[in-house]
């Protein structure tokens, strides 16, 4: 099949069924977890797979209809046999399969590939199932299913599918339907309006044509009567109990009458209300519309690109230090425009953490089962909004901290029960807003980390640089990041696949957040992960050092001052810290670390700014300070970053001069001075940031 | 445009760059590049320093909101630095979809070599060398020809082998 990629039909297909199935899954999760489907769920899901089956055979991929129709058929089953099958859990699992069956297709086919996935399998199990549970009826049949007819008449359901090249589908619809209406005691069709409904013709050939029908003939006789219709292509006809019949037959439609057969073409009737899945979509499509990610992308480029044009409009040198009144003004309002436009745009591509979260409900419930532990995933503020590019990043190493804190997080039933703890294991899964960031914690309430363990591993693989008495609790838990801790020795099918947390912790590097751990023996492990709103446009300090300009993060600066000699102290390795209200803080000169040359080098003719981050501090020794503004964050070119050897440097950003600033990488200077280096980059410190 | 015309004039603006090198002088050296790599030449601009980087890259430039490396051509064919002049330039580059510019101490002109005139270099092993590709013969002169693709590549191999 020829790439249909960027075809409108294609995406909204696409997009369509996608949301579809994911809604799917949350339900069957929600269901699963209520220990029961309720009649709204079948419905539901009755629905979804209905509209999966129309849109897919539209689009001709007939594995992903067929197994929808598979289980369309198993839910109408379950819709109109109301008492409940005996095995909910294997009902879930086939779902499930269908699931992720559907979900291959679609990544398939959104990377240009055929769906060619054989979908008989599962439609087999579909169908075995169906027949067990119509076997395990059979006894209970009548009794179980709702009033007997009462009134003599049989009531069948047809589905009408007509060939492609036929036109106007509605008025075959409505010919069928009126040479059938004087054997019908009452009917109702789907859609309901067939002649004055302009949307009627799309709809029949997206999803057939449904007519409901209460008549005293024979099956037989109807089939006959309707396979006349021309340019049929597929009639099912079948019989359905009262109830079913009732519920396709709401008593308000019933009191306004069957449809307007009588009245010609076009009645304009005001009150034909289409039926609900095009109300849904009619709805849906005033208040919302989707957008290509790739064009908020480059909308929030070009704003980056309007930033970076005002500063140079309103900080151009030809005008600095003249006092223009009106120009002043005039620029106010630009910026406050700006300001708003950034914005907004920022808030189009902020996008709640609910989607992610719910994909570990998936993962829990998997895992819980195969590993015969009893899991529950807890959510908590699931609507808190993060940029769209942040989520991208953090999916993966959200799943792989979910994943260890079932796998070796959680202790068995039998050690549960031993200690004392309630036999399920909780997960807890929370985010919250911070200020400008998102902290995400992933808490579980099993053994907690093995801190002797985590000593004599990281021993093992000479990664310990500092005696062990010096370190905290806090240090050791985090040595599970450093790169080379993780091994492949612990390889489970969940856990362990050749990711370890260092990998974990560079993808959350990657959008500049940082994660921590703490644990207690017996209570459980916390991982915290902090990201920032937003990645593109941050505030930012720029300061001066010789030539060179940097950039530092607000969010990241405590407090800037001029430094007196007499609180400096100089450790005999060199080392420069200095005392600022009885704590002690260690100096990083700029100009020695990046060697730059011109930099001050008197302490007292520089200013100090003091960083911090994760409860950890230092002052970095600039010349002067250049004042704040709004940055637009650019990742350094490709082969920079290739090189892999910048240190204490996380992107670039253009001034308003045209000039390009550096922005300084807080926690990785941290890092660099973590092992008490404080001269230029060393191989030590390299070793022992990032490997 | 029907779809054939759009064919002939992509295979005309194809043909019309075979053969065709950039000359730029380094050192008194003649050396060429040819010419599809080549996106544009600009004169010297304010360069800013990225720290931790190999000597031959200067730094980074902005061209136009674009924000690329540049690498001084004298350094990374283990020529002593030399102070920028006025006819200092910056040839910027487009190697496998990655914008580099590279600065020589001039541009001499563009010239066609025929892949007749191009002869194997004679010692590859000799450092400097590395990234040349061929020996071309224009108007009697001795241009040497560059392996574009190795200008960024070799530094990673050059990286494993001295650690």
């Amino acid at each position: 099949m020829s790439d249909l990629r960027g075809d409108p039909i294609f995406e909204a297909y696409l997009t369509e069924t996608a949301q579809l199935v994911g809604q799917l899954e949350e339900l069957i999760l929600a269901c699963e977890h209520a220990g029961a489907f309720t009649e709204e769920a079948i419905h539901e899901i009755f629905r979804i797979m209905h509209t999966v089956k129309g849109s897919s055979s539209m689009m001709q991929y007939h594995n992903i209809a067929a197994l929808a129709h598979a289980l369309e058929d198993l839910f109408s089953y379950l819709r109109d046999h109301p008492a409940r099958p005996a095995n909910w859990s294997e009902l879930s699992d086939l779902m499930l399969e269908g699931v992720d069956f559907a979900k291959v297709e679609l990544h398939k086919l959104r990377s240009g590939e055929p769906a060619d996935g054989d979908a008989s399998v599962v439609i087999g199990k579909v169908d075995r199932l169906l027949d067990a549970i119509k076997r395990g009826r059979i006894e209970g049949e009548d009794a179980a299913d709702g009033p007997v007819p009462s009134d003599g008449l049989y009531r069948y359901v047809a589905t009408l599918r007509f060939t492609e090249d036929c036109q106007m589908a509605n008025i075959r619809a409505y010919q069928a339907v009126f040479q059938l209406r004087d054997r019908l005691a009452d009917f109702r069709h789907i859609p309901e309006s067939l002649l004055d409904d302009p949307e009627a013709d799309a709809v029949i050939r997206r999803q057939g044509f449904q007519l409901f029908m209460a008549t005293d003939r024979s099956r037989d006789e109807i089939v006959e009567a309707l396979s006349g219709t021309s340019y049929l292509k597929d009639l099912q006809v079948r019989e359905i109990a009262p109830g079913e019949y009732a519920r396709a037959n709401p008593p308000a439609r019933e009191a306004a009458g069957p449809e307007t057969m009588d009245n010609g073409p076009p009645a304009g009737k005001p009150d034909g209300a289409p039926n609900r899945e095009i109300r849904n979509t009619a709805g849906a499509h005033q208040t919302t519309i989707q957008v290509n990610v790739d064009k908020l992308d480059e909308l929030m480029d070009l704003v980056g690109e309007l930033v970076i044009a005002e500063a140079m409009v309103t900080q151009n040198p030809d005008i600095a230090g003249l006092q223009l009144g009106q120009f002043q003004k005039a620029a106010r309002h630009l910026q406050k425009i700006t300001k708003e436009i950034q914005d907004k745009v920022m808030e189009i591509r902020m996008v709640p953490l609910a989607t992610t979260f719910q994909r570990m409900n998936r993962i829990v419930r998997d895992m819980s089962k195969k590993l015969g532990k009893s899991v529950a995933l807890r959510l908590v503020g699931e609507e808190t909004e993060v940029d769209k590019n942040i989520i991208e990043h953090i999916t993966d190493p959200l799943m792989h901290l979910v994943r260890n804190a079932v796998d070796h997080g959680l202790e068995t039933a039998d050690e549960r029960a031993a200690a004392g703890k309630p036999e399920t294991g909780v997960i807890t899964l929370e985010a919250l807003n911070n200020g400008g960031e998102v902290l995400i914690l992933v808490r579980d309430d099993g053994r907690g980390l093995d801190r002797r363990g985590i000593l004599d591993k990281a021993k093992a693989r000479e990664l310990l640089h500092r005696p062990e008495a010096d370190m905290t609790d806090k240090e050791i838990f985090q040595l599970i990041f450093l790169p080379g801790f993780s091994t492949k020795e612990e390889i489970t099918e969940y856990s362990g696949r050749g990711v370890g947390m260092d990998v974990v912790q560079q993808n959350i590097a990657q959008v500049g957040g940082t994660i921590t751990v703490d644990s207690r023996p017996g209570e459980g492990t916390v991982f915290m992960i902090k990201i920032p709103l937003t990645l593109a446009i941050i505030d930012g300090m720029n300061i001066r050092v010789g030539d060179a300009l940097y950039t530092i993060p607000t969010t990241a600066i405590r407090e800037s001052f001029k430094a007196k000699v007499r609180d400096i102290i100089t450790d005999p390795d060199g080392n420069e810290m200095i005392m600022v209200r009885g704590e002690c803080h260690p100096i990083l000169r700029i100009h020695k670390l990046f060697r730059v040359p011109g930099g001050r080098t008197d302490i007292r003719d520089g200013v100090l700014i003091m960083a911090e981050q994760d409860e950890r501090s230092l002052c970095l020794f600039v010349d002067e300070l250049l004042g704040q503004q709004q940055v637009v964050v650019k990742a350094l070119p490709a082969y920079i970053r290739r090189l892999n050897r910048v240190r204490g440097v996380s992107g670039c950003t253009l001034l308003g001069d045209g000039s390009i600033s550096l922005i300084l990488d807080i926690q990785g200077l941290l890092n660099m001075n973590h092992g008490g280096e404080n001269g230029h980059v060393g191989d030590r410190t390299e070793r022992y940031v990032a490997g | 445009m029907s779809e054939t015309a759009r064919n002939d004039t992509l295979l005309d603006e194809e043909d019309s760059q075979k053969d065709k090198y950039l000359t730029f002088i380094v050192d008194g050296e003649s050396y060429g590049i040819e010419i599809r790599y080549v996106t544009e030449i600009i004169g010297l601009q304010k360069i800013t320093s990225v720290p931790d980087m190999p000597d031959f890259v200067r730094g980074i430039i902005n061209l136009r909101g674009k924000i690329i490396p540049v690498m001084d051509m004298r350094v990374r064919f283990n020529k002593p630095f030399r102070e920028y002049m006025e006819r200092t330039c910056i040839i910027v580059v487009d190697i496998r979809d990655l914008s580099i510019g590279l600065i020589v101490d001039s541009v001499a002109e563009v010239v066609n070599i025929p892949a007749a005139a191009v002869a194997a270099p004679p010692d590859l092993t000799k450092r400097g060398n590395r990234f040349i590709m061929g020996i071309g013969q224009a108007a009697g002169e001795v241009k040497l020809l560059l392996d574009c693709e190795k200008l960024l590549t070799d530094e990673e191999t050059e990286q494993l082998l001295n650690n």
